[in-house]
């Protein structure tokens, strides 16, 4: 807390909105992935911690350094714009993953594969 | 005042970051499958960069931006590879 003072009352209070705004956001996406019943559910809750919560700490951030600092600063988007861009790629890998894992195991409740069902004619047609 | 509205919101959000952090590290721990213990360590790490943005605005310090950075970094690319090892059963084919 340097230079915390100095902070005019509005911006300490837009820059307080946003943190609880970031902060309790994750905290919800995070009870989620504890309480939720499969894997697949599962992987729906840390988005939020990903999409608004990462954007109201980062907006936060962004607006405090720029009030204290008298002037713009922005590279803090760099970080909400890199988690924005990498989180899909991630979820959606580690969910082919998971289903890969559950069809070698034979687990009746994931749908079968598209694919497994015309590999049989795939091969008459080739041979 | 305005320090003092910071401070206590600061405080707040530290906290929430931290039990969400322990939620996930619970996750990780005690998740029945290895995939859960992936997505765990996944959600552990982004909640950390969070927790260490709050570290940045309560310091004033640039240094903590760097270091969230790097975590969102490393991060990504080590979710990426337990993800790959978790589908072939290795990283580089």
């Amino acid at each position: 807390m340097s230079n915390a003072a100095d902070l005019p009352l509005w911006a300490a209070i837009v820059v307080s909105a946003f943190l609880l705004l970031g902060s309790g956001l994750a905290l919800i996406g995070m009870i989620g992935f504890t309480r939720l019943p499969t894997f697949y559910q599962r992987l729906h809750a840390p988005t939020l911690g990903t999409s608004w919560g990462t954007g109201g700490v980062v907006m936060a951030s962004m607006i405090y350094f720029s009030v204290v600092g008298g002037r713009p600063v922005f590279h803090e988007l760099l970080i909400g714009i890199f988690v924005t861009v990498t989180t899909p790629v991630t979820l959606m890998l580690l969910a082919q993953a998971a289903l890969h894992r559950d069809r070698a195991e034979g687990d009746p409740t994931v749908p079968t594969s598209i694919a497994a069902g015309t590999q049989p004619e795939r091969d008459d047609a080739t041979t | 005042m305005s320090a003092t509205i910071l401070y206590w919101s600061l405080t707040a959000a530290q906290v929430m970051l931290s039990i969400a952090m322990a939620l996930a590290l619970l996750r990780m721990v005690f998740g029945p499958r290895a995939q859960d213990r992936v997505l765990g360590l996944d959600a552990l790490y982004l909640n950390s960069m969070l927790l260490l943005l709050t570290f940045g605005i309560g310091s004033g310090r640039a240094i903590y931006f760097e270091a969230a950075l790097i975590i969102g970094l490393l991060g990504f690319v080590s979710t990426m590879a337990l993800a790959k090892f978790l589908m072939r059963g290795e990283v580089i084919e």
